[in-house]
This record gives structure tokens, C-alpha cells and sequence, in this order.
């Protein structure tokens, strides 16, 4: 028996031992030796081109069997569902009146009854479709992209389609997957050990530069580790030293996209764990902004931490997502004026990701980080959009929340987004009461100023 | 794996809700999609909370009285069927619907329907009756706090007595409807779909 096992197990360790040597060597050649220097061998984009003929061919076929088996097919509702009508309270409930009125347009009453009609409208209207709850799920997609996560048609799939979704299921959790997995290690493991090291050395000239060395080529690591294929507009306008770089925020995967170009001081919390020890590391090569979770709610705090790093010209322009929630990316929602008060001159950078490759929008309520990153690491790739566009300052006569919409509005039109001024706390807690008096109020004019009228005449 | 959409909508659901309420396949569909997006427990139903979330309806100032025309008498929770029955009142009237015999049972659609879902806004007690506490009720709810009392209770006076054809000293159904008959109800009570 024994001498059955052992040149099985011998040809068995040979086999492994050679295939991982490939495996490795393949890994380094293809894809760390370049990510090092700032190469690409162009295969990520080839890659990219092949999926978007399959994910064509696919939609067809769903298409052409939905029609022969003569079902419905689900379409997205990616456009608005109803008609929304986009007149003010006053002119609506002044239409309403003026629809029913048997007396002349002069002597206006102050109340009807058909007031309510305009509230009710209203009302219904937002149930069936409103602006922001839909920005806090996953876009759905116009065409299938062969993942059974994004697929609501599931039943009307051909034998063909079927095999080509196996094969793909094969392909990114056997051969994506791991590699992915591997990438990303290496490139988290050098980037703590790296930055520690260089920790050590004493403050100046190369410390400065060795740090932004490194910090590029680990990032460079990990944008290869989650396949993401991105595309850089208008780089004559990165953000410079000294400045702020305001961006809309989809998931955390936004700041490796961003940092693998260009190198930023990051500014969040501390947080406990494998995050925290990434970010204690790299704060020894080069300050990045970390705050203890209880000096988060100190505004003042934040805000001179902030600005204190601004006064010192020769630091790394910070990196901030003034959302404060990951959005889905079809919209950008208000901008916290807190990074606008500081100063400074601000780097808008609009980031688009195409949905078809992989949703990259993080839905915290949903998935922990360690699923959403595994799930981002078996879809096909990220593939993204980045526009940097001109930098902006605070002008004479606009304050910080007029100065934060102005931002908002270039990034929206940019990345071709919906520009919305809900606040993207929304995803977690309730809207103010404000809102609802502001309405109250409007509707309280109507019928009180009618009645001064009257006094009058 | 989990599809999105795993308890889909059955054709013969979709037949039925057709039939009771008029609105079109793909419509349903849609609003389908729109419910269970909604449902945050994913139990097939919507509580009260789950209509609160949407932002834009929790700043209406009347949005708990719409919330609740949703849940009938004493529930808690909606289905898709009840949902879509309520949605049903703000479908347009189209143009062939308007010559129907009146032997088909009244769509929920119709310009009386429409009426009776204002109406239920303003009975509170639900006992077919507008009582001067009820439309002051809804009145404060409608201006918040920038109307006194008194300026509140004279308007609401006036209302009542404008309506108020048998003298009970409120308002029924069919004096509502009577005050309302110039109204054009069937465009503003209805929502366009663009599909």
C-alpha cells in the first residue's frame, strides 16, 4: 500500500510545486513588473473588449427568446417611471381652484376643499417613484451582463446562454478569483511593510519621495487585483500640493482608483482591525489625516486639523468625499459644506464607474466589506471613468454651502450624474422636519395672504 | 446567488391585478419592482415605516393621512394587491373608459372613486362624516403652525357652511361631491405614466 501512495504523492507535490512556480512567475512578469513602473501591457483593455461583444450577443438572445416564447420581458425602470410636473405649490393649488371656481378670478377664496388634491397628488407621486431612495440600491442594468446577481429575466436563457454563464461562473471564481486574491495580499502586505520601513528613515527629500513610490506602486497592485480598467481625462488638472480634491463617492474602491494616479493625503477614521493597521502604517511614511471616532463629531476639530495641513504648501493635497455615504452612482447628493469653510483651492474629480462589468457601489445595509470586496472581486472587472476638472476657489460673495453647490453641479454635469440637493444621510436616518415646515409655511401664505386682501378691500 | 426579483410576480397575478385595477403589464411590473424596493423586510408586505422612508413623502404635510388610506380598517401591513388597488385611484381615465356601459362595476379609476379617496383624506373617524374637528384637524396638518386658532376655526366655519346642504353641520359624501362638480378631478387626481 505504501509503495502505491509515495510516487503519487511525489508527482503530486512535483506537479504542484512547478505549477505555482509558473503561476507566480507569470503573476510577477504580467502583472507587478508593470504595475511597479507605471506599464500596462494593454491586456486588461483587450479583456474589456471581448466581454462587451459577449454581453451584446447575450442581450440578444434573451431578446430573441422572449419574443418566441412569447413573454414579457422585465425592463429596468433606469428612466422615471411617472410624469412629475414640475410646478410650485401656489401654481398648482391656484390651477386646482381656478378649474372649480364659479365665482370670478377677483374675489379668490382662501380655502378649498379641492386644496387637497394637490397634497395628494403629490404624495402619490412619490410612492411610486421618488428621487432618492432609489439612489441607495444598485443601478439596475438595460442589458445583461451574464452574473446572475444583475438578472431579473432568468427564465427566458437558451441552452447556449446557460453554458456560456457556467462558463463564465468557472472562470471568475477558479482563475479571477484566486488571482485577484493573490494580488490583492501581495499588494496590502507590501504596502504595511513598505511604508513601515520607510517609516524609519528621517524626515526629508527622500522619505518624501521613496513614500509616494511606494504608495503608487502598491495602489497600482490592488487596481490590478480588483481588474479595474480606468480611464484618466484631463490629467493636466490633478489636484496639486496644498489643495483639496472633492469627489463623489461610490465605494470605498474609489480611493485606490484615485490614488494609484496621483498621491493624496487621506483624511477618516481609525478604524480597528486589518483596516487599522494599513492606516497606522501608512501614516509613518507620510501624514495622511486619521481622527479617534470620538474627535469625528468635533467639527472645529476636524476643521483645523484640515486647514493646518493646508498652511504647510509642501504637503499632499487631501482627499475628500464630502457625501459621507456611498451613493449608487446615477446621482451626487449634498455636499457637506464642512470641507468648503477651510480654504484652500479645491480639485473637483468626477468618477463614473460602467455598470456593466461589475456594480461597484457598496450598499453598506446590505453587505459587510469583506462580501462586497469578494463579490467586487468574481465580477468580471471595474471599469471607470475619472475627469479631473478645474480647480475652483471660494468667490468673493458666495458662501460655503452656495460654494459646495457649485462643485456639486461641475462633477454632476461632468460624469453625466443627476444633480440632487437631497442629503445622502438620508440612506440611514430621517429627513428634518424643516422640509415639511417650509411646505406648511408656503401653503399657510396662501390662504392667510387672501384674507389680508379681503381685510384691505 | 439571490436574483433580485426571487418571488416574481406570477402571470396569473399580473392577469388579475390587470382586470381589477386597468393598469397595463409593464406597469405592473414596474411597480412591482417599485414595492419591493420598498420592502425593506422583504416579507412581501410594507409597514407604515417602510412608506415613511421615502423622503419626499415625509415632507408632505398630509403624508401620514395618504400613508394610511393604504391600510384598511385596523392592519398594519399592505400587499401588492392592496398597494396597487390604492395606486389604481390616481390611474387616468382614458378616453374609451369615459363611454363604458355602467354594467361593468366602477373602476376604481372613475372620477367618483377618485373623489371618495379626498374625501378619506378629511373623515378621519372613517365614519363617512367631515366634522368641523375632523377638517380642523387636517387644516392645522395642511398649515403647521403659522395659522391661529381662531383664523383656523373661521375658515373652517366658512367651509362647512358653504357645503352644507341638510344642515347637520358637516359634510357628506355627496355634499363633497356636490361642491367639487366644476373641479376638473379626473386631471388632477390622476398621474401619468410615461410607459
Amino acid at each position: 500500500m505504501e509503495l502505491f501512495f509515495n510516487p503519487f504523492d511525489n508527482l503530486v507535490c512535483i506537479l504542484l510545486g512547478i505549477s505555482l512556480t509558473v503561476w507566480f512567475t507569470l503573476l510577477l512578469v504580467f502583472i507587478i513588473v508593470p504595475a511597479i513602473f507605471g506599464v500596462s501591457f494593454g491586456i486588461r483593455r483587450l479583456y474589456m473588449k471581448t466581454l462587451l461583444k459577449l454581453f451584446e450577443w447575450a442581450t440578444l438572445r434573451i431578446e430573441r427568446g422572449a419574443k418566441e416564447n412569447n413573454h414579457h420581458l422585465h425592463k429596468p425602470y433606469s428612466n422615471a417611471i411617472i410624469a412629475k410636473e414640475p410646478t410650485s405649490l401656489e401654481e398648482e393649488i391656484k390651477e386646482i381652484r381656478r378649474s372649480g371656481s364659479n365665482k370670478d378670478l377677483d374675489s379668490a377664496s382662501e380655502f378649498e376643499m379641492s386644496d387637497i388634491f394637490y397634497f395628494a397628488r403629490r404624495g402619490v407621486a412619490s410612492i411610486m417613484d421618488d428621487e432618492v431612495t432609489k439612489r441607495f440600491s444598485a443601478e439596475e442594468l438595460e442589458s445583461w451582463n451574464l452574473l446572475t446577481r444583475s438578472n431579473n429575466n432568468f427564465h427566458y436563457i437558451s441552452l447556449r446562454l446557460t453554458v456560456l454563464w457556467g462558463l463564465g461562473l468557472v472562470f471568475r471564481y477558479s482563475f479571477l478569483l484566486p488571482l485577484r486574491v493573490t494580488l490583492a495580499f501581495t499588494g496590502v502586505g507590501l504596502l504595511v511593510f513598505l511604508t513601515c520601513v520607510i517609516g524609519l528613515l528621517p524626515n526629508g527629500r527622500l522619505k518624501n519621495f521613496l513614500s509616494e513610490k511606494v504608495h503608487l506602486m502598491c495602489y497600482r497592485i490592488c487596481v490590478r487585483a480588483l481588474t479595474a480598467i480606468i480611464t484618466y481625462h484631463d490629467s493636466e488638472n490633478k489636484p496639486k500640493k496644498g489643495g483639496i480634491c472633492v469627489a463623489n463617492h461610490t465605494s470605498p474602491i474609489d480611493v485606490i482608483i484615485l490614488a494609484s494616479d496621483g498621491c493624496y493625503a487621506m483624511v477618516g477614521q481609525i478604524h480597528g482591525g486589518l483596516m487599522g493597521v494599513i492606516q497606522r502604517s501608512m501614516v509613518k511614511a507620510c501624514p495622511h489625516i486619521w481622527f479617534e471616532r470620538s474627535e469625528v463629531k468635533d467639527r472645529h476639530l476636524v476643521a483645523k486639523r484640515l486647514s493646518d495641513h493646508l498652511e504647510v504648501k509642501t504637503k499632499l493635497p487631501i482627499l475628500i468625499f464630502p457625501e459621507g455615504t456611498c451613493i449608487n452612482n446615477t446621482s451626487v447628493m449634498m455636499f457637506k459644506k464642512g470641507s468648503f469653510e477651510i480654504g484652500g483651492t479645491v480639485y473637483p474629480v468626477a468618477i463614473k464607474y460602467d455598470p456593466r462589468f461589475g456594480d461597484a457601489f457598496w450598499n453598506s445595509s446590505k453587505f459587510g466589506m469583506v462580501s462586497y470586496l469578494l463579490r467586487m472581486m468574481s465580477s468580471w472587472a471595474i471599469v471607470c471613468s475619472v475627469w479631473y476638472l478645474p480647480p475652483m476657489s471660494r468667490e468673493e460673495d458666495e458662501d460655503a454651502v452656495q460654494f459646495a453647490n457649485r462643485v456639486k453641479a461641475a462633477i454632476a454635469r461632468q460624469g453625466g450624474l443627476v444633480d440632487l440637493l437631497w442629503d445622502g444621510g438620508l440612506k440611514r436616518g430621517k429627513v428634518k422636519e424643516t422640509f415639511k415646515e417650509e411646505q406648511q409655511k408656503l401653503y399657510s401664505k396662501m390662504l392667510v395672504g387672501t384674507q389680508e386682501d379681503r381685510s384691505r378691500s | 446567488m439571490g436574483s433580485r426579483a426571487s418571488t416574481l410576480l406570477r402571470e396569473e397575478e399580473i392577469e388579475e391585478i390587470k382586470k381589477e385595477t386597468g393598469f397595463s403589464h409593464s406597469q405592473i411590473t414596474r411597480l412591482y419592482s417599485r414595492f419591493t424596493s420598498l420592502d425593506k423586510g422583504e416579507n412581501g408586505t410594507l409597514s407604515r415605516e417602510d412608506f415613511q422612508r421615502i423622503p419626499e413623502l415625509a415632507i408632505n404635510p398630509l403624508g401620514d393621512r395618504i400613508i394610511n388610506a393604504f391600510f384598511p380598517e385596523g392592519e398594519d401591513q399592505v400587499n401588492f394587491r392592496g398597494f396597487m388597488r390604492t395606486l389604481a385611484h390616481f390611474r387616468p381615465i382614458e378616453d374609451n373608459e369615459k363611454s363604458k356601459n355602467a354594467a361593468v362595476s366602477e373602476p376604481l379609476n372613475s372620477r367618483t372613486n377618485k373623489l371618495l379617496f379626498a374625501f378619506q383624506l378629511y373623515d378621519l373617524d372613517r365614519d363617512d362624516k367631515i366634522s368641523r374637528d375632523e377638517l380642523l384637524q387636517v387644516l392645522r396638518m395642511m398649515v403647521g403652525v403659522n395659522i391661529s386658532d381662531e383664523q383656523l376655526g373661521s375658515i373652517a366655519d366658512r367651509t362647512i357652511q358653504e357645503a352644507d346642504t341638510n344642515g347637520d353641520n358637516s359634510i357628506s359624501f355627496n355634499e363633497f361631491i356636490k361642491v367639487l362638480e366644476k373641479v376638473d378631478v379626473e386631471q388632477k387626481m390622476s398621474i401619468r405614466f410615461l410607459h
